[in-house]
């Protein structure tokens, strides 16, 4: 079995701070770390590869400086890592980072599962995941806090805080794992000292390009700041405010109710 | 044994004068936590509550309490776990928990002066935000700071930076003849006669009422890193203690833990921890100004855990692996706690070459008593905390075991040279064991500082000795 899974470096706070007046993120260059949501998925993947035997691939976009969380993979047991890393994927939104991480996971096949983290502590859209399915037209289930291994696909479930889920999907799939799915392991010092040399394979933008499947049109336009159907007008940070709403009409007069209240949100 | 006298009418209406009715509690206003603490399973009640907020208020009780001989006990939080704030004579129970202001930071001596009720945990926070540092780390940190020098608290950063009494620069207090008394103050060395404010920290609330207290700091470091490294037995695990310390790396915490101790927390927090699959484990934290810094301490601690016997290094680097680490090392006896219906403790120190044998004697008590122990403790101090377990066995068949074992375990600590606590003190739960490893001529000469403040002995009576 050959599971991918995907990695992002993040600032090492547990506040992203930014900038009042630009609005843009403050990163201290020097304090970063894999982004903490990633932990469960290449944790769910390592345990697969202990149970039942399986090749675990990361794959992270990013600045070279990102380098030190994939060596990080590695202490914790991953056995290749690759990173996508070249100017022209600077400035991607959702759009542009899916397809650039679809394409790096093309690269890689064939494969079985790919698995992401819900949700980064940076960016915070929680869209990556489901974007590259779509990409790569795979079948995918979110917030997955139960994964089980079926002779011809995988068996999971996905908890929507109102309800859970139980899906089957077919063999390749993505997931999105959430938090209650495990306990990460720890860094292994061990594993650290053994892998401080090995490789760790660099895709720039010339070798996505190679790549034979799914080519589009004008496809260099597709990627970073160029690619991205979204800018960033503002940065700010959020008031926490969590409800559940529950509407039991049915049809239009649901939908008038549904309509009204986030009307009154604000948010239409 | 003082013979005291019950507090009168008139007395309580001069309290209230002083006080005001709502901050004097009697009868059924008194809630039961004020009649134990964290270990006490039967309270005992004290005849009135007196919620204090002023120093002055405090010398006016203690005049009345000792003219009318009124037992006394001064309670923070009601944390301990030796019954030292349980009010065993009845009498008045001082609440010092509405004393809870941060008083000043004095950012040229280093010192934050505090009221004895805050928490720990608020000094920390208040602290920490402006980049100080608190050193003591005792388990509980919704313990009150006034608690903390009562006990002499120590916690699990004292391998590198010691325990309360060594950031205790200053005390205000009163004596129990109602005399206001400062000892020490802001200053870093004192040479001035006997050390009084050193009696008074770990004093356990006898011999005079901390009304204030200046509290050293240091800058705060600004990286560290933890390791866990599992071992195939604690006896592996603990040989490789001295080598570190020896090796010149300083761990600022180097605890041990056993797998049993560990389940009982994934129990309770119903949470797994990252590794529980080894008998023993050694879980040390490394503090200072630069990750090169903290790297090298990590990696030369590693080494030498590998050359000996560990089965690996488990790097704990980022804030959400330190609390998934530290909250449940943190949660440990509240884990046993909610694991049993009841259970007794022993705070014992021991050399530290001695604690695997110390623990392998305990684990042998298990099967000797057919009665469930559970320990973890600190291996850098020699501080160990073994529990007795009652699950449901009937109260006479637990008192005769539960006091069998107690008296073995005190009787080995006293073959290794060891003292009866490291960290919780004696309260009256322990007292018995005080002479035999203190020494009578020790507790002798307790009893007659203890005389010198007390006269009349009314303040926490029936406590250490």
């Amino acid at each position: 079995m050959h599971i991918i899974v995907c990695i992002k470096q993040v600032p090492d706070s547990s506040e992203v701070q930014t900038d009042p007046k630009t609005g843009n993120l403050i990163r201290d260059s020097a304090k970063t770390k894999m982004n903490p949501y990633d932990l469960y998925p290449l944790e769910e993947a390592l345990k697969l590869k202990e149970s039942r035997g399986a090749t675990v691939s990361v794959i992270s976009m990013g600045p070279l400086q990102a380098l030190s969380t994939l060596q990080e993979a590695y202490a914790l047991g991953a056995d290749r890592a690759f990173l996508l890393s070249d100017r022209a994927f600077a400035g991607a939104d959702v759009l542009a980072t899916s397809y650039t991480l679809a394409l790096g996971i093309e690269s890689l096949a064939p494969y079985d599962l790919i698995l992401c983290g819900k949700q980064t502590t940076d960016g915070d859209t929680a869209q990556v995941g489901a974007s590259i399915a779509q990409w790569l037209n795979l079948p995918s289930v979110c917030y997955v806090n139960r994964l089980e291994v079926m002779s011809d696909g995988f068996l999971v479930e996905a908890d929507y805080d109102q309800f859970v889920q139980e899906v089957k999907l077919k063999a390749p799939a993505l997931l999105t794992i959430d938090k209650e799915a495990n306990t990460p392991r720890l860094p292994s010092y061990l594993l650290k000292k053994k892998n401080a040399d090995k490789k760790i394979e660099i895709l720039t933008l010339d070798d996505l390009l190679k790549i034979k499947t799914n080519r589009l049109k004008d496809e260099q336009n597709y990627f970073g700041s160029t690619g991205s159907a979204t800018q960033v007008e503002r940065m700010f940070q959020p008031v926490e405010e969590k409800a559940n709403l529950v509407f039991k009409d049915q049809g239009k007069e649901l939908a008038k109710v549904a309509f009204q209240a986030l009307r009154d949100r604000n948010l239409l | 044994m003082p013979e005291f006298n019950q507090i009168s009418e008139a007395s309580l209406a001069y309290f209230k004068s002083i006080l005001g009715e709502e901050r004097v509690l009697v009868g059924e206003q008194i809630s039961p936590d004020f009649g134990r603490d964290e270990l006490t399973f039967k309270p005992v009640m004290p005849e009135a509550v007196l919620q204090v907020e002023t120093e002055e208020e405090i010398r006016k009780i203690v005049l009345e309490a000792n003219a009318q001989l009124y037992p006394l006990t001064v309670r923070g939080q009601g944390t301990g776990l030796v019954g030292g704030a349980v009010p065993i004579r009845g009498g008045i129970l001082l609440d010092m928990s509405k004393m809870d202001s941060i008083l000043f930071l004095d950012e040229d001596n280093l010192t934050l002066s505090v009221e004895p009720g805050v928490l720990l945990q608020d000094v920390t926070a208040y602290v920490e935000a402006r980049g100080y540092f608190y050193p003591p780390d005792p388990g509980e940190k919704t313990a009150s700071i006034g608690g903390n020098i009562a006990t002499n608290a120590g916690g699990m950063r004292a391998v590198k930076y010691g325990v309360t009494r060594d950031y205790i620069r200053g005390l205000r207090a009163i004596t129990p003849t109602g005399q206001p008394l400062q000892v020490g103050g802001n200053i870093v060395k004192n040479s001035s006669g006997y050390a009084l404010k050193d009696l008074l920290i770990g004093s356990e609330g006898t011999l005079a009422i901390i009304t204030q207290a200046t509290l050293r700091l240091l800058p705060l470091p600004k990286e560290s890193i933890s390791m866990l490294a599992p071992f195939s037995s604690l006896n592996q695990a603990m040989d490789c203690v001295a080598t570190i310390l020896k090796s010149g790396s300083q761990p600022v915490a180097l605890e041990f833990l056993e797998r049993q101790t560990i389940l009982d927390t994934e129990n309770f927090l119903g949470k797994k921890f990252p590794h529980s699959t080894s008998p023993a484990y050694l879980l040390l934290s490394f503090d200072g100004n630069s990750k090169e810094h903290v790297d090298q301490e990590f990696a030369q601690a590693a080494e030498i855990c590998l050359s000996q016997g560990a089965l690996d290094a488990f790097i704990i680097d980022t804030e959400e692996r330190k609390s998934t680490v530290w909250d449940a090392r943190g949660a440990f006896l509240e884990a046993i706690k909610a694991s049993t219906d009841e259970l007794d403790e022993c705070d014992v120190v021991v050399p530290r070459p001695q604690i695997a044998e110390f623990m392998a004697f305990a684990h042998s008590l298990e099967e000797k008593y057919q009665m469930p122990i559970r320990g973890f403790g600190h291996a850098g101090d020699g501080n160990l905390h073994v529990y007795v377990l009652r699950d449901g066995i009937d109260e006479k068949t637990w008192q005769s075991k539960r006091k069998n074992i107690m008296e073995e375990l005190y009787q080995k600590a006293f073959e290794f040279k060891g003292q009866v606590s490291g960290e919780h003190g004696i309260g009256f739960e322990k007292k018995e064991y005080l002479p035999l490893l203190a020494g009578p001529e020790a507790v002798e000469l307790m009893r007659g500082i203890k005389a010198v403040f007390d006269p009349n002995g009314i303040l926490n009576p029936g406590k250490i000795f």
